[in-house]
This record gives structure tokens, sequence and C-alpha cells, in this order.
């Protein structure tokens, strides 16, 4: 479980660590506490898969990966575990998640993100994950974002 | 223009990034270049943008819960509509897609009760009723994002 001060230390570090010599040191005077605290509670929280990795986090889109893709899909309940798994590997695959149906309108209970740099690039993604998933396939569609309109706040991997 | 260097960090160093008292220097010996040039080519990385920031990444739900949400807009209203959404500060990313339901937005919250409040105020605040999509199962297993950064 996390403390107020585990807390912090995410709050502190979720606009990105500090690019001077000694960064953790940096939030540690911040929160009043001691580099070593610091990292050992973040070593923690990365044990405990509080945190998933630490590192550069790359803009897709400034790095050439302007063709992104939000693939949803509509797979059998019964087998969504060990076929969301599958996707989910695929080195083109940023996000892959279960959410609910909601009937009629919306059919689909995988999600998958894809990028690429062409549209060429996406479309073969999505044909990958077609043959993937094969007769399990019961229905798909792809949507596009025509504009970001907001990308701030809390830092998740959402 | 990325050198080399750029492109090491981007690559290598989207997770494993030194807990240590001096990651930055550590990283520079790995690499056999000095702590300056790994510090200064992060600073040109994150000036232009090419990284969002160097830190810890939380999967969703760790901390606080968080929704995905789908609305259906009229395209004279969306603009209204998405600031609106986009004012609060519960709302972390905000996407006009290319659908019927054109505007997907994640809202994310200490607990159940705040984020059902959020919902409802958004409702209300905006007249249009909001698709409700939890994360009922992550998949994703994440060691970073292969990126193809040759032809740059």
């Amino acid at each position: 479980m996390l403390d107020e001060t585990d807390r912090k230390i995410i709050q502190a570090t979720q606009a990105g660590l500090p690019l001077t010599p000694e960064p953790y040191q940096t939030i540690a005077e911040q929160l009043g506490l001691t580099a070593d605290n610091v990292m050992m509670r973040l070593t923690a929280m990365q044990n405990s898969g509080i945190i998933r990795r630490i590192g550069a986090v790359p803009n897709h889109y400034k790095l050439g990966y302007r063709f992104n893709g939000m693939t949803v899909w509509n797979i059998p309940d019964e087998v969504i575990d060990e076929l969301g798994q599958k996707v989910g590997q695929l080195e083109f695959v940023s996000h892959c998640y279960h959410r609910p149906r909601h009937l009629p309108e919306w059919p689909y209970n995988l999600f998958a993100m894809v990028h690429s740099k062409s549209q060429e690039g996406v479309d073969e993604q999505i044909q990958r994950i077609a043959d993937l998933l094969s007769s399990y396939n019961q229905g798909c569609d792809v949507l596009y974002s025509s504009k970001i309109l907001k990308k701030t706040g809390f830092r998740t991997s959402t | 223009m990325l050198t080399t260097l750029h492109k090491q960090l981007l690559n290598d160093y989207q997770h494993d990034f030194p807990l240590s008292a001096r990651p930055y220097r550590d990283i520079a010996d790995a690499l056999g270049v000095t702590e300056a040039e790994v510090l200064s080519a992060f600073t040109e990385l994150n000036d232009n943008n090419f990284i969002s920031r160097i830190g810890p990444v939380i999967p969703p739900n760790h901390i606080g819960v968080s929704a995905l949400l789908a609305m259906s807009v009229p395209e004279q209203q969306l603009q209204t509509v998405a600031d609106k959404i986009s004012a609060y500060p519960e709302v972390n990313h905000n996407y006009e897609r290319e659908h019927r339901l054109n505007l997907w937005f994640v809202v994310i919250a200490a607990d159940a009760e705040h984020l059902r409040a959020v919902i409802e105020a958004i409702e209300l605040d905006t007249s249009y009723p909001a698709m409700l999509l939890p994360m009922l199962d992550d998949f994703f297993i994440d060691l970073g994002f292969k990126l193809e950064l040759n032809h740059d």
C-alpha cells in the first residue's frame, strides 16, 4: 500500500525527473526527505508494480509516428484474456485493454492502440491483429484521432 | 536532427532508468560518453518535445480510479463541449475521433465516488450522455515502444 510520502514522490515526479546531475536529491529536497529514501521508495513501488517502469517517455507523434489508430474488437468473453495478452504483446501496440460492451451501439470489448509512420503501416498492423484473432474476431472498427483537445494533468499510461 | 546518442537514449532508456545518486553519469558510463553529454542530449530531447518527460510510468487504476468515456456530439457544438470537458482537472486526455462517438476522454479521480460525481457533473454541464468504458483488464506488458529512428 502507498503511504502519503509515496504519493508525494509520485506527484513530484509526474512532470519529469529534473535534468540535473542528482535528480533524486532535488526531489528529496523539495519533499524534505533524503535521496536514499526517495530511491528506496521508488524501487519498492517498482517491485510491487505500482510503477510500471522508470524512463524516458517518448512523444510518438513528434518522432514521426503520425498515424495512430484506436482499434476496437468484438471478442467472445471466454477467450478475451488469452487473446488480449497476445495482442498486448505485439510490438506496435502501445495499450491493450478489456472494456465493457454497450449493446447494441457498442459491441467492442477489446481496445488496442496502434502507431505507425504511414497509413499503410496502420493498415498492415490492423491486418496482423485480425490474423491473430482469426475467427474469434466478430467485428472491429478503427477510430482515428482527428484532434488532440487535451493531453495533460496526471500522467498514467492510459 | 537526432544524433546517435539521442537515439540510444530514446530506445534504451524507456525503462530501467538508473535509481542511483548520479543516474545520468551511470548512463554516460554505460554508453561511453560524459555525464554532461547525456544531460544535454536529454535536455534537447525534452526541449524539442521528442520526449514528454523522464520519470515513473504508473499503470491505470493503481493510484486513484480512471475511466474512458465516449460522447456523441454534433459537429457544430463539439468545440464548446470539448472545452467544457477539458476544463475539469480530473480530465487528462480528450480526443476528437472520426466516429459517431466523436469525443473520447479519460477521467481520473481519487476514488469511485469522486469519479462518478465528476462524470455526472460533466453530463449535466454538457447535456450529453457519456458512455462509460472503464478498464476491466490491462493486457499490456509495458517494456517501452521500439522506435524505428534510422530514417530520421
